[in-house]
């Protein structure tokens, strides 16, 4: 039997679910596909276009690659659009000439941006927000203009304002309607999102009707002029329509399958259209009359299409839920159900916090005892709870107005997960069900990160985290399994539960926890966690007697170990910014010494290859040229990372390398549970690649705007977004209190990007601890970042102030020789360790 | 003057065959020192007081360097971590926990007085 061939018209993100899905079906084999899209790229990630601007690459958003088709086959053909149909005969003609026959058609067309027909809107910076390459366009239109609109308030078009705004423009957003996001919440939520937009600085124009949009009179002010209905106009350079999609139908129009009055390709229950073996998903598709503007319904209408052409007829698309979460400039915004309390007879409760901003509602029956919508702006948090109590029909508890009543006490779960069905669908971005993560919890997963990587859940928008951490610890109890986060055979409790008793007993010495809180000696697991603890809080000189037998080698001997045995020196060279004398030491010092140099991705100079006697020699140099540890041995903070800023650069828009070097000089020697890294950035561009540190900083127009949690390394992460526009105190305040959070809470070797993923709440709690003072320990915390700083001292200075501390910087106790099995040999001009072959062939010369 | 030794046959030796390498305050409590003997490298540790010696050579990660690792316990054992890849040698025996196939040999080693003495071959 030859192979059935599916073409597929379409390479966004439901066209690609549709190939994938297809490919993992178990009769894969029988089909051969192929792609065509206008487009130049295949699928990519359009919902989280807008990282973009926050550094992302399009290969970043990509979500599948050419050679991922070519390895199964997948024939892909882009840049080249479909231009019509022959349902009849069978056969796609593209606009290059080319004719495809298929036995399965699926389009996959998607929308495209409706431009209200306006006088005008033609111009050359009138842009859409859809595609990458309208992002590009919008970008270097930002780079010659100052003010930019948004028409359009919706959640599209509150996103593509966020996106001008980061790109530094005055940012303002038009609407036809009397409110923002009227389609998903109402007219109270409304108020309070706009107050909190306008207090980030953008303009919000409501009930405004563009007549036409004109050169402005005064070309010297600004490049357009918008008119509005009222007589009142509005000045830009720039303007991005975002004003809603419409089905991209074109095609099926002309090949005369029916669409909707309003557009859109009409499908059944199996996806199919009124054309033999034609089917339509996603954005293009219209089922029961309406259009899903959402990824997640894209998602069920691929699997519904795969199933059908795979022979399985029992899967059907029977609508979706069209709630949301989402995090528009910052502020959350969640809209559930029926939140217009459409349906007869419902009721509603609402709750206005107009000091803490933030709105709640929620519509139940006339019966009051199910929800069926709910509405939240400025605190979302109970978003997944309430989605399932709606999803699943659940019964309310008695008093429903509770779910919305802040809890002074901090009060449990308000459902019980418990009785939440297996087939609930918790994480709705990769359609992850709770019996899925129960399952991955019986197999063995244990913690967030662990069930993260098992089931995806809560890897898309995270919107489920809080919950699907629920499910697996009521998962986990009923397996009997204790969740045990001792440190270690030593030590009955967590890392942090020591950093508690150290903080609280003011403890000094390993010797006094192990002896009242412990058992044993200790070992390498307790001892490195404890000693750090210990340098985090008292900030001692960690090779003193008391402290010199916990500490990891690299801590004991201040340089790191390499593979056979000695050791790599890196000074600190604060935001990277070094003098061409220090440079001329450094290079004297390698040169002296043999080291092998290599400059570090922290901008520093690593020099490798001394000897355990050569280092305290070595750091008497380099602290006479001026030069101080770097730390580079310690689960410490490393470096400051910088771009060079306004000082030099014609784009950077604040001091950047000022500002890593005072943060530098400010965190040096700050002891924590695994390396810290920052990084500045002088402008949006990001050359400093700070979104990959766990603080990241890049500046603004108006200040800096902080990231944290970011992470390279095995599992790169990008950094949240933490608070924006903050001026040098407060960004250093909140950067205190964050790392000295980190250090109270985190665990052992736990880096910040995993230790968010895993602290309750998530990140919204953390701003809370930190912005808002929820815990009401910022004051301690800053006080404990304060001392820190206070006590600095250099490490090899002071060692190198010690004749007894120097003589452990030898190899032999009893003999001034060195390790006579160090063989080198050189490589491109400098020394490295010989291999094993190379040792025998160098000690045969011998 | 006492002695102090980790072997229990000690009189099998002759006393003039213990070499003084460093006094006992020449090793930080809970830590390492790297003795020469003859053409050999031995890591000594002192835990309290204490003293335990053992080849210097990490036989996994293959270089002179088990003298800068951390000791603790195991359960009852005394253990140093290999600064390398942290697997963990039995003091007393050499033995590894992680790797049974390898042990790193031991030495006989005493306090007498001040001195921490190995015995020679």
């Amino acid at each position: 039997m030859s192979k059935q061939r599916i073409v597929v018209v379409g390479n966004g993100m439901v066209g690609h679910k549709f190939i994938e899905t297809l490919l993992a079906a178990p009769n894969a084999e029988d089909f051969e596909i192929t792609t065509m899209s206008e487009e130049s790229r295949l699928a990519y990630d359009r919902v989280h276009l807008s990282s973009v601007f926050g550094g992302a690459s399009a290969k970043d958003l990509a979500l599948t690659d050419r050679e991922f088709y070519r390895e199964h086959g997948v024939t892909y053909r882009l840049s080249d659009k479909v231009v019509r149909i022959d349902t009849q005969g069978k056969t796609l003609h593209t606009e290059s000439g080319h004719q495809k026959s298929y036995d399965k058609l699926i389009l996959a067309t998607g929308s495209y941006p409706f431009i209200p027909p306006i006088p005008g809107a033609d111009q050359a910076h009138c842009l859409v927000y859809r595609t990458i390459d309208d992002l590009g366009m919008i970008k270097a239109s930002s780079e010659q203009s100052k003010i930019g609109v948004v028409v359009g308030g919706g959640l599209l078009g509150l996103e593509a304002a966020n996106a001008l705004k980061n790109l530094g423009l005055e940012t303002h957003v038009v609407e036809f309607a009397p409110q923002l996001m009227a389609v998903q919440i109402d007219e109270m939520g409304g108020a309070l999102l706009r107050r909190k937009i306008e207090e980030l600085g953008l303009g919000v124009h409501t009930s405004k009707n563009t007549q036409k949009i004109v050169l402005n009179p005064d070309a010297a002010k600004t490049r357009y002029r918008m008119l509005f209905s009222d007589d009142s106009f509005l000045d830009t350079d720039m303007i991005v329509f975002s004003a809603g999609i419409r089905p991209q139908d074109e095609l099926a129009r002309q090949a005369e399958i029916n669409v909707g009055e309003r557009g859109g390709i009409e499908i059944d229950n199996f996806c199919r259209t009124s054309a033999d073996d034609v089917y339509a998903i996603g954005e293009c598709a219209l089922w029961g009359k309406r259009v899903f503007g959402l990824v997640a319904p894209g998602y069920s209408m691929a699997k519904v299409a795969v199933s059908h052409i795979s022979g399985d007829k029992s899967e059907r698309f029977v609508g979706a839920d069209m709630s949301t979460k989402l995090k528009l400039l910052g502020v959350d915004v969640a809209s559930i159900g029926d939140a217009h309390a459409q349906a007869e007879g419902a009721l509603s409760y609402n709750y206005h916090d107009g000091v803490g901003q933030t709105y709640k509602r929620i519509v139940v029956s006339s019966d009051g005892k199910k929800l069926l919508g709910a509405i939240m702006v400025g605190d979302a948090q109970d978003y997944g709870t309430f989605l399932q109590m709606y999803l699943n029909a659940m019964d309310l508890p008695a008093q429903a107005e509770a779910l919305i009543l802040p809890s002074l006490e901090g009060a449990g779960s308000v459902i019980g997960l418990e009785s939440l069905p297996d087939t609930a669908q918790i994480c709705s971005c990769n359609d992850v069900s709770k019996g899925a993560i129960s399952a991955a919890v019986q197999q063995g997963c244990s913690d967030m990160t662990a069930l993260k990587a098992s089931t995806n859940a809560a890897t898309g928008c995270g919107g489920c985290t809080d919950l699907v951490k629920q499910i697996m610890n009521i998962e986990l109890a009923a397996l009997g399994v204790e969740v045990n986060n001792h440190l270690c055979e030593h030590f009955d409790y967590s890392r942090q539960e020591l950093a508690d008793i150290v903080r609280i007993k003011k403890l000094d010495t390993f010797e006094q926890l192990l002896t009242t809180w412990g058992r044993g000696l200790g070992c390498d697991v307790c001892k490195p966690a404890v000693a750090s603890i210990l340098a985090s809080y008292n900030n001692d000189y960690i090779l003193k007697d008391e402290h010199v037998g916990l500490l990891d080698t690299n801590d004991k001997y201040l340089a790191n170990m390499q593979k056979d045995g000695t050791y790599s020196v890196v000074p600190r060279v604060p935001g990277g910014e070094i003098t061409p004398d220090k440079l001329i030491v450094l290079g004297e010092v390698a040169k002296y010494y043999g080291l092998y140099t290599k400059i570090t991705g922290g901008q520093r100079v690593d020099l490798f290859g001394a000897q355990l006697h050569e280092l305290p020699e070595i750091w008497q140099r380099l602290i006479d040229a001026g030069f101080e540890t770097g730390h580079a041995y310690g689960k410490s903070m490393r470096t400051v990372k910088s771009c060079v800023g306004d000082s030099w650069c014609r784009y950077g828009v604040q001091d950047s390398v000022s500002m890593a070097i005072t943060l530098e000089d400010r965190y040096k020697g700050l002891r924590s549970p695994h390396k810290i890294k920052l990084a500045v950035s002088g402008c949006t561009r990001e050359c400093a690649e700070a979104q990959s540190k766990d603080a990241g900083i890049i500046a603004t127009e108006k200040g800096w705007n902080l990231y944290v949690c970011g992470n390279g390394g095995m599992r790169p992460r990008h950094g949240d977004l933490f608070a924006t526009d903050l001026d040098d105190e407060t960004l250093i305040k909140y950067i205190d209190r964050f790392f000295m959070f980190y250090i109270r809470t985190a665990e052992r070797l736990q880096r910040t990007s995993v230790w968010l993923e895993n602290l309750e709440g998530g990140l919204a709690y953390l701003k809370q601890v930190v912005i808002e003072d929820k815990l009401g320990i910022a004051q301690e915390l800053e006080s404990e970042m304060t001392k820190v700083v206070g006590t600095y001292q250099c490490e090899w200075k002071t060692t190198l102030e010690d004749p007894k501390k120097l003589k452990r910087f030898q190899h032999f106790v009893n003999s001034n020789n060195t390790d006579p099995s160090l063989l080198y040999t050189r490589e491109r001009g400098q020394q490295r360790p010989a291999n094993a072959l190379e040792k025998i062939e160098l000690l045969a010369v011998d | 003057m006492t002695t102090k030794t980790n072997l229990t046959q000690q009189e099998d030796s002759n006393e003039q065959n213990w070499l003084s390498v460093c006094r006992l305050e020449d090793i930080a409590p809970e830590t390492g020192i790297c003795a020469l003997l003859g053409e050999e490298q031995v890591a000594i540790f002192r835990q309290a007081d204490n003293v335990y010696a053992v080849s210097n050579y990490d036989p996994i990660g293959e270089a002179y360097v088990i003298s800068r690792g951390i000791i603790g316990s195991i359960k009852d054992c005394l253990v140093v971590a290999s600064p390398l890849y942290k697997q963990h040698f039995d003091l007393k025996t050499g033995a590894c926990f992680e790797a049974p196939e390898f042990t790193l040999k031991v030495y006989a080693v005493r306090t007498c007085g001040d001195d921490v003495q190995l015995l020679q071959p």
